[in-house]
Formats: C-alpha cells, structure tokens, sequence
C-alpha cells in the first residue's frame, strides 16, 4: 500500500486507463498546456501530446457536446469541468442530452463519457464558484454520478468510470486534492454504484459521501471519546443509489444522520432518509436528523463561509441529539 | 448522373411525401401521439444532400427527420411503426417522430433540442478525427438553430480544431412561426460561417440536382481540407410548423407561390424534359411510393406495442 | 363507398374542437385535400381538409358546436350513396365546451374509486372531523419510536405501560427492554404521574361523531345474538404457574429474538391437549344434535384497528409450542395491518381471549357462536401464596371459562379446568 494523495490517485487513474485503451482521450479546458487548473493532468501534454489532450476554448456546450459525439461513435473521453459550477452552462448535455441517447433510441446508441467536474466550496471563491450541485444531476436517470471520498477510491472509481458505457460525472472535491490515503499497488478498480462502510460502529449510523466523509470520520474520533461509535457508510455513488449497506447498517444502530455538503433542501439526505423511512421504519429508535449546508448562497467571507458549511461539530452535535 | 440514381432520388422524394401525408391523416386520427413536424416542401434539399455523400459519411439532423431517415436506407416500415409507437420502430417506439435512428446507416438521429446536436455533430467528427479517417459528418439543422450559442460554439469548435463537418443550414424561412429577418441578425445565414472564417455558399433547396451537386462539391472539399463547411440551403415548408399549426405568420398567396416551386413537380419536369425517363415510368414509381407506404402503415398498424419490460430496458448501457 | 371525416387531432394536447364554419355544404363537390370546414382549437382555428373525394353527404355537426376528437363530423362519399351513420346515432353536440369536456371524457376514478369520506357525514355541526380511521389502539396514541413500537409488539408488552426516556418523553427501545428485564416496572395506567401533562389542563373537548367500522359492526350483530340466544353460565379457576413461568425463562432464553414464546402459546396448547379429553366443550349446536369436533382448533382473539378478530391455530393439540407462537405471531400481525387471509379466521372449534397483557386478573368472555364456549385467560402474576404455612411468592393466573348451556353444565367445565391445570402446572406435559 502506498500513502498518496487524491490528486495523484485520479492523475495515476487516467494515466493508466490512457496507457491501457488509446480510445482514452482528455479535453478540457486548461487540461493541457497548463497541466490542469487543479494540476490532475500535469504532465500529460508531454506525455501523450495535443492529440490526446486537448485544450477546448471556454464553451461547456462545446466540450460536453463534443465529447458525446465522440463517444457514440466509439473513443472514450474524459471531458473535464474546470468546476462543477460551469456544469450549469452545459445542462442541457449534463442532464437532456447524454442520459436520454441510450434509452430514447431504442439502446443503439452507447455514450461512454466521463464528465469530471471539480466541486465544493471553503476555499473562499464566492456563491457562483463554490457550490455543491451534486443531487440537481443524482435526479436523472440515465447518468452515473460519482464522488469519492478517498485516494483508493477515486483511483478504482474513476478508472471503472472510464470503462463504463454510460455517461458519469465524476464529481471531485476542492479541499480534498491534498488528502493522503493507502491506495493499493498495482491495478484494481472499485466498483460503480456500490456504497461501502468505511468505519465499523454499533451505536449509530452516519451516510455520507465525499467531503462528509473527512468531516464524519473526524466526528466519530470525538463520538469515540464518549463512548459512541458510529458506523460510517460511504454512498460513493449518488445515482445509482446502493442502499443494502445503509440500510444494513441502520437495522443494527437503530439511529442515524446523514450529512451533506449541499444544500438541505431536496438534498441527499432527502432522498437517503426517505429511503430509510420507506424500508425500514420500524428499525428506527430517533428520527434521522440531517446535517447539510446553510440554506444561503455561499459567501466569500471566510467566517461567514464556515458558518454556512457543515462542520465536525455539527455532526457531533446531531449524532448526540439522536443517541438521547 | 445514371439514370438509376435519378430515378431513385425521385422516387426517395414522392415516398417522403406519401410517408408523411398518410403520417398526418394517421396523426389527425389520434394514432400517431406528440409533436410531428413534416418535412413535405423540403424534400430535394435532404434527398440532393444524402445522395451525395458516401456509406461511411455521417448524418445528423433535427426533429424534422423522417425524410431524412428515409433517405439514409430506413425503411419505410421501421419509420411508420416508430412513428405510431411500436416496437419494430427505429427506436423500439421509445423515441417517436422526433428521434428517428440507425447506426447501421450512419444516421445519428432525429435530435429535438433545437440546436442540440450541433456540438455533438462536432464530437462526432472529432471522434472520426481521433480515429484519423477523413469520414465527413453531415449536420443539418433550420434557420432558427443558427440563433441559439450551441451553433457558434459547435462552429467556433470544429473551425478551431479542424473537424469534418459539413453544417447544412435548411433555411425554411421561419423559426416556428418567426420569419428570418425577425430573429437573425443577418437574413443570409452563410453570412454566419464568415465569422468563423469557414467556407459557405448558398443554394435554391427547391431543387434536388443544384443541392446534390452543391452536397458533392461541398463534401469533397471537406475531406480534402480537413475543414468545415456551411451549405445554406433555401427551401420552404409546406405545412405548418408541426401539427396543429394554425399558420397565422404567413400568408397563403405565399404558400401558394412556393407550392408552384415543388421540387418533386420540378425534378418531374426535369426528367421528362431531358428524356431520363417516361412518364409511364414516373408513374410506376408514384405508384411504388403509393404502395410502400401503404404496405407501411400495415405493417406498424399490426407490429406489437412494446412490453413493458421495455419501460427499464436501456436506461444504462450493460 | 361513403367516408366519414372525423374531428382531427391537431395538436399533441387536442381534447375537442370547436366547429367554427362550414366551407363545404352538403351537396357539395369536394376534393381530397380540399377544406371542408374551419374548426377552432384552445390555440388556434385552423381548417380541416377532406381526406377524401367526393360530395359531402351529411354534416353530422353544426356550426358553432364543440365534440371530442375523433367525433365524426361529416360524410363524404358519392352522391345518392347509403349513409353509414343512422341520423339517431349522431353525436350529441352542444355549446357548452367546458361541460363537454366532462362528459366526453368521463373520469373513471371518480366512479371506479368511491370516497367513503364523502358518504360519512355524520352532521352539520363544524366541530366535527369526520374520521373514519378506525380508533388505534393505545400504543398509537403513545410517543414511540418505530422501534419500540415493533418490539412491544413482538414481545407483548403494553406501551401505555411504558415510561418514556426518550426526548420529549418518546418510548425508546431501551425502555421497552428495561420492561422485560424488570428493571423497569410497569406502570400502571391509574397512576397519575404517567398522564401527559396536557390531558391535566381544563380543555372543553367537543363531542366528537365516529362511524362504526364495518368490522365493529359484524362484531355487534353477532355477539347480541350470542348473548341473547346463548344461555351463559362461567367458571372460574386459578392455575399455579410458577413451573411454566420457570421453564418458560429457559426456552426463551435458547429462543432467537423474534421467536421466543409467550405465557399464552403455553396456555394454548394446554387448552387443545384438555379439550382432547373433552370433545363435548369442542363442538357446537345443530338443532337437536351436538357436533364434537374432529379437530382441535383453537381461536386466539387478537386486537385490530376497528375491533377484534380471532385468528385460528389449526391442529393446535398437535403442533409444537413454537409452531403455535409462529402461527399465532405471524396471523395476528396479518390481522393488524389488513392483510388476513380467509384461513387465518376460519374453522376455530373453541375460542381464547387473553387480557393478560393489561394486568388484568380475571374477566369472562362471550361466547364466539357457534362454539360451545370460550377461555377468558388473565395476567400471570406473582402474588402472595400459602405454602406450607408460610406466606411467599408464588405466580398465579386465573382463567374463566363460558359455556353455552345447551350443551354442557358446571361440573364438566369445571373438570375441564382441572384437566388444564394438568397441563399449566406440570408444563413439561405440553413438551411431549
């Protein structure tokens, strides 16, 4: 096991899926000569050349439109969104265009896309740059939304996501590129749509996914400390929903939150809790509290934006609420 | 032209035409569901254009796309029982009058979003590029498409990295019900691949031989230079907008004038004149059309309805 | 051969059309492709052409009416020719598009699916909601979890007996287990201290009207006529049942959760196994004939939303306690969510009734006709005893017995009784 970082974990991730398949291509805007607003492709210009990493003028409508038509007919793009935020500017591909070809032709046409785009907020970029959209796309079928929450995931995720016929949007956090986590030697992949527990616990059960999942497992060092252990359970793929090991896991406890970075409001935790209600009502001993962003856009002031932000204490403090 | 290819380009434009009659009288009689847009008027621009093209070149329109699927080698069949939703339709009776396709004919698909394929008609001449074959994708869209920002980033794109696209522009007049010079800048729409410093040229739609030879000229020139093209193609619908159009935006001394410019009655002349065919021989194809479609509307009528496994089929790719 | 011309579908969302005007009148010449008349949509007026040649026999629609699509409007065909449409058989049109809309288009929910709701008015008075969920049981009225609300139901266990640790007083699920465990004891519903609060404060409560549910109705109808038709008469007896109790602890506690027994399965399959040695109190009346029953099947009544239901252990002298805890388990929580099936209710030839649960002592039972009597069983409670003298713990449980007087007297159900406590009281009898 290697100690790496998530930018190296997804940068190692497309290297080795180029390596493996030359119908592998990225575009993007700054992918290339730049080497990537977040540094991921660093490298790669050299490496592969303009062939196959491809700087697109500023036009999401381009990029995204583009890349579904390469893809029907048969390369492999990963189309990069220099922020999930510019997703907006192309969500008539994100949402009408590339979930609806294989379906609504009857299943001739196959659109294996990867839509990265880079989300989250805390790093002080304003309401129109630091948002966390993800359950605005988890509503359509067709797409695969993903968003990891470790290095070993991102790395087996993305690559599968690549190997996938559907069209997935990848969605990688903004504070995370630096976080370290064992990632397993050599080649594997982490399979789509499966959701996993990534810290065992009796007493009470937290989904998460992404950024929740750095602020949960801090949480649960401090829920340690008196004598509650909760159980982790990272969704890793929003659409599809896996929820066995939520539901599982819940059976067990009895209790749960749920914490997001988005928006409260028609959020996954709205989603995730009514799924919980709906299969297992009768496994829970509180009600299942939310922990999510303030129903505010995001400010640029750094307090003001923290405050907003779902925070450890948060989710202690809810986790204590449901364990009265 | 031998005279074969000529007379197949006349009967594809009377099938389109007796296709899409029965279409509406099918749609008036509440079998055919949704929106319908006919193509009847502008049949020589899709016929000239496709005639033109080889196998391996790539076709991609909008909603308006029976003629079209016609044209690329769908059977009349298949285009009928879509239509009425059935399960031997191009689209299993998932897709409708709007999304008509076959990838065994290189028809990329009937596309609704009005402007919504032009970027992908980049992407699929990028993935030609990436592949490095010299296939020409062909992109046609109407006048009212030229106005939305998916056009210009699409040209700007395939401009920029040198993609095979040939855009072809069915300038029907009006966006809906929106003349020309109402909602475009410029009334000339080639005018618009000026700006992206692309090749263009302009041709009466009405007529199927100056489309084909504009197509294979322009087409040509796209394989050879590796770079776009924009055909803007004049032409004129004769029905409405879609079904249920009440037409209130034109004026019936218009339609008329342009009914006198019926390109299936202008090629007709023009084979008799010139002596490509007799007009018993005319007649055995109207009568061919008469029959196909005929036998057409049988066929959907009695194909299955999808089951209901139908419903979740296809929602992700295995 | 004469065609109609219907009113067309001219756009995706089309229902009916307005006809405006006639251009063709009936006597007319008319080209396929020609217009035949102007109609009006709620967008648009638009004209519909002839689909046909030939000369407009009949116009089935005046100008100025609205009808459905699809209606037939006119026939075309060659002059002279037999009209396909019997003038009787037109459509009937009228001005009224909106009211159109409503009879063309008949909504079959609004017959298909009759609101009860709307047949229940019980009066005028403003106050009064009309409500016909059936009255829940106490345990619904109580702040639970879902969670401790499945587990007292498993186990037994009576929530209005229960003290809340939850917030805001909500039943939890270590409240219910503190129950079992003893370490917290029930609570009895007379003391005050476990009355919400609210309930203390002087309100004026209106009178509220709640219909009867078709199953509280069954029940009334049939137990006047037991009541009234059956000549009654009860005995009592009381059971030690400190053995049962004692081995009771022991197979529960080799039991999975979810499966472990309760004092009634015990009391169910002595029952069958004394009802064995007295056929006449498993039988019923028929004219001048009593019927003693092939088989033993004993009915358990169990609490539902609306009333009470008794559901049937078939063969219960010859299943397992196990078996009968499962069945009785799995039926009653059929019965309690409306999904009883025909055979959980049917064919009982004596009936129990167990209110042991609410720490009730001692009650009697009407009698469930046609059978011949019914066991009214109590609370199994440790109470003072002499023995040998001395007075220490002991449990006891007493049950009541009725019984239908045309069949049997006091001194056979009496026996019975005794036969049962054979049972209760040697329990290991009802293992083998």
């Amino acid at each position: 096991m290697a100690r790496i970082t998530m930018r190296e974990a997804i940068s190692q991730a497309l290297m080795e899926e180029m390596d493996r398949d030359p119908a592998v291509f990225i575009l993007g805007e700054e992918v290339g000569v730049w080497g990537g607003t977040y540094a991921v492709t660093k490298g790669f210009y050299d490496k592969y050349g303009a062939a196959r990493v491809k700087d697109t003028p500023i036009a999401e409508n381009a990029i995204i439109g583009a890349a579904i038509g390469a893809a029907m007919v048969g390369q492999r793009p990963v189309a990069e969104l220099m922020t999930i935020n510019f997703a907006f500017s192309a969500m008539d591909y994100i949402v009408n265009q590339a979930p609806k070809l294989h379906y609504m032709f009857g299943g001739q046409f196959k659109v294996p896309l990867v839509m990265r785009a880079v989300g989250g907020g805390g790093r002080q970029l304003g309401a129109t740059h630091s948002q966390t959209p993800d359950a605005i796309f988890a509503h359509f079928p067709g797409l695969i939304v993903v968003s990891p929450g470790t290095p070993a995931d991102a790395k087996g995720l993305l690559k599968s996501a690549i190997r996938s016929d559907n069209p997935v949007l990848f969605i990688e956090h903004a504070t995370m590129y630096q976080t370290r986590g064992e990632v397993p030697e050599g080649e594997y992949l982490v399979p789509l749509e499966k959701s996993t527990v990534q810290r065992p616990g009796k007493d009470l059960t937290i989904v998460t996914y992404c950024k929740g999942l750095e602020l949960s497992l801090k949480a649960a060092e401090e829920l340690a400390k008196t004598g509650i252990e909760a159980e982790i359970v990272d969704l890793r793929t929003l659409r599809p929903l896996d929820m066995q090991p939520v539901l599982e896991s819940f059976k067990k406890t009895n209790r749960a939150i749920v914490v997001e970075e988005g928006w409260k409001s028609y959020g996954v935790g709205a989603e995730v809790v009514s799924r919980m209600y709906e299969s297992a009502f009768d496994y829970a001993d509180a009600p299942i509290l939310r922990v999510a962003q303030k129903e505010v856009p995001l400010p640029y002031n750094r307090a003001l934006e923290q405050a907003a932000l779902p925070q450890v204490a948060d989710i202690v403090a809810a986790a204590q609420e449901v364990m009265k | 032209m031998d005279k074969e290819k000529l007379l197949q380009m006349y009967f594809e434009m009377v099938q389109i035409r007796r296709l899409e009659e029965r279409g509406a009288e099918l749609y008036q009689a509440g079998k055919i569901g949704g929106f319908m847009h006919l193509y009847i008027g502008q049949e020589a621009v899709s016929t000239g254009l496709i005639a033109a093209r080889e196998p391996r070149d790539r076709v991609i329109t909008a909603y308006r796309d029976h003629g079209v699927a016609l044209n690329c080698g769908i059977s009349a069949n298949e285009v009928m029982a879509e239509l009425l939703g059935k399960v031997t339709g191009t689209s299993k009776g998932k897709g409708g009058s709007m999304h008509m396709a076959d990838t065994s004919k290189n028809m990329w698909g009937g596309h609704a979003i009005v402007g919504g394929h032009l970027p992908i008609a980049s992407g699929l001449a990028l993935g030609d590029q990436y592949a490095g074959n010299d296939n020409v994708t062909l992109c046609m869209f109407g006048d009212g498409a030229t106005n939305i920002g998916y056009f210009h980033e699409a040209l700007n794109l395939a401009k920029t990295w040198g993609l095979r696209v040939l855009w072809v522009c069915e300038n029907n007049q009006y966006g809906m019900g929106t003349a020309v010079e109402r909602a475009s800048a410029v009334d000339e729409i080639r005018q618009k691949a000026e700006g992206y410093g692309m090749k263009n040229s302009r041709v009466d739609g009405m007529n199927v031989l100056k489309v084909y030879e504009a197509a294979r000229d322009a087409i040509k020139t796209v394989r050879e230079t590796g770079q776009p093209y924009l055909l803007e193609a004049m032409t004129y619908r004769f029905r409405g907008h879609s079904m249920g159009d009440p037409e209130r935006y034109r004026q019936q001394e218009e339609v008329k004038k342009w009914q006198e410019n019926d390109p299936i009655g202008i090629f007709h002349a023009y084979l008799l004149g010139k002596n490509f065919a007799t007009a018993a021989e005319l007649d055995a194809l109207d009568a061919k059309a008469e029959a196909d479609t005929n036998t057409a509307v049988e066929f959907a009528e009695a194909s299955p309805e999808p089951g209901m496994e139908e419903l979740f089929a296809d929602v992700y790719a295995d | 051969m004469a065609e109609i011309i219907n009113m067309p579908k001219l756009g995706f969302d089309m229902a009916e059309g307005t006809l405006v005007r006639w251009v063709k009148n009936v006597g007319e010449t008319i080209n396929k492709g020609e217009v035949l008349a102007e109609i009006e949509t709620d967008k648009a007026t638009v004209e519909v052409e002839s689909s046909f040649s030939g000369v407009v026999l009949q116009q089935l629609v005046d100008a100025g009416t609205s009808v459905p699509v699809n209606t037939p409007i006119a026939v075309v065909g060659v002059e002279g020719e037999q009209l396909p449409v019997a003038s009787d058989q037109l459509p009937v049109a009228s001005n009224q598009s909106s009211a159109d809309t409503t009879t063309a288009q008949p909504d079959n929910r609004t017959t298909a699916q009759p609101d009860n709701r709307s047949t229940v008015q019980p009066d005028n008075r403003p106050t009064v909601q009309p409500n016909n969920r059936p009255t829940e049981s106490a345990s619904a009225l109580t702040k639970a979890s879902p969670l401790a609300k499945k587990v007292a139901r498993e186990r037994g266990v009576d929530l209005g007996s229960v003290v809340g640790t939850g917030p805001g007083g909500r039943i939890v699920r270590r409240d219910i287990e503190a129950i079992l465990k003893g370490s917290q004891l029930p609570v009895a519903s007379s003391q005050p201290e476990t009355l919400p609060t609210a309930n203390l404060q002087p309100t004026t409560l209106a009178d509220e009207s709640i219909p009867t549910t078709k199953l509280r109705q069954a029940i009334g109808r049939r137990l006047v006529e037991s009541k009234t038709t059956i000549p009654h008469f009860y005995v009592t007896h009381e059971y030690k049942m400190d053995a049962l109790m004692d081995m009771r602890k022991q197979v529960n506690a080799v039991l999975p959760d979810g499966e472990k027994l309760s004092v009634n399965d015990f009391v169910l399959k002595g029952v069958a196994l004394a009802l064995r040695q007295f056929p006449n109190l498993n039988a019923m009346l028929k004219g001048a004939e009593v019927i003693q029953f092939g088989q033993v099947n004993v009915g358990v009544a169990v609490t539902v939303p609306g009333g009470l239901m008794t559901v049937v252990v078939k063969d219960t002298d010859r299943k397992t306690l196990r078996q009968i805890s499962g069945e009785v388990k799995a039926m009653a929580a059929r019965a309690r969510s409306g999904k009883v099936k025909p055979e959980d209710v049917d064919g009982s030839t004596f009936s129990t009734s167990n209110l042991g649960m609410y720490d009730v002592e001692d009650f009697i039972a009407i009698i469930n006709p046609p059978e011949a009597a019914i066991l009214a069983i109590g609370s199994a409670r440790e109470v003072p005893v002499v023995s040998g003298g001395q007075i220490v713990p002991g449990w006891r449980m007493k049950a009541t017995i009725s019984v239908d007087h045309r069949i049997s007297d006091g001194a056979e159900a009496a026996q019975f009784l005794q036969a049962l406590a054979g049972f209760l009281e040697n329990p290991v009898r009802l293992l083998v």
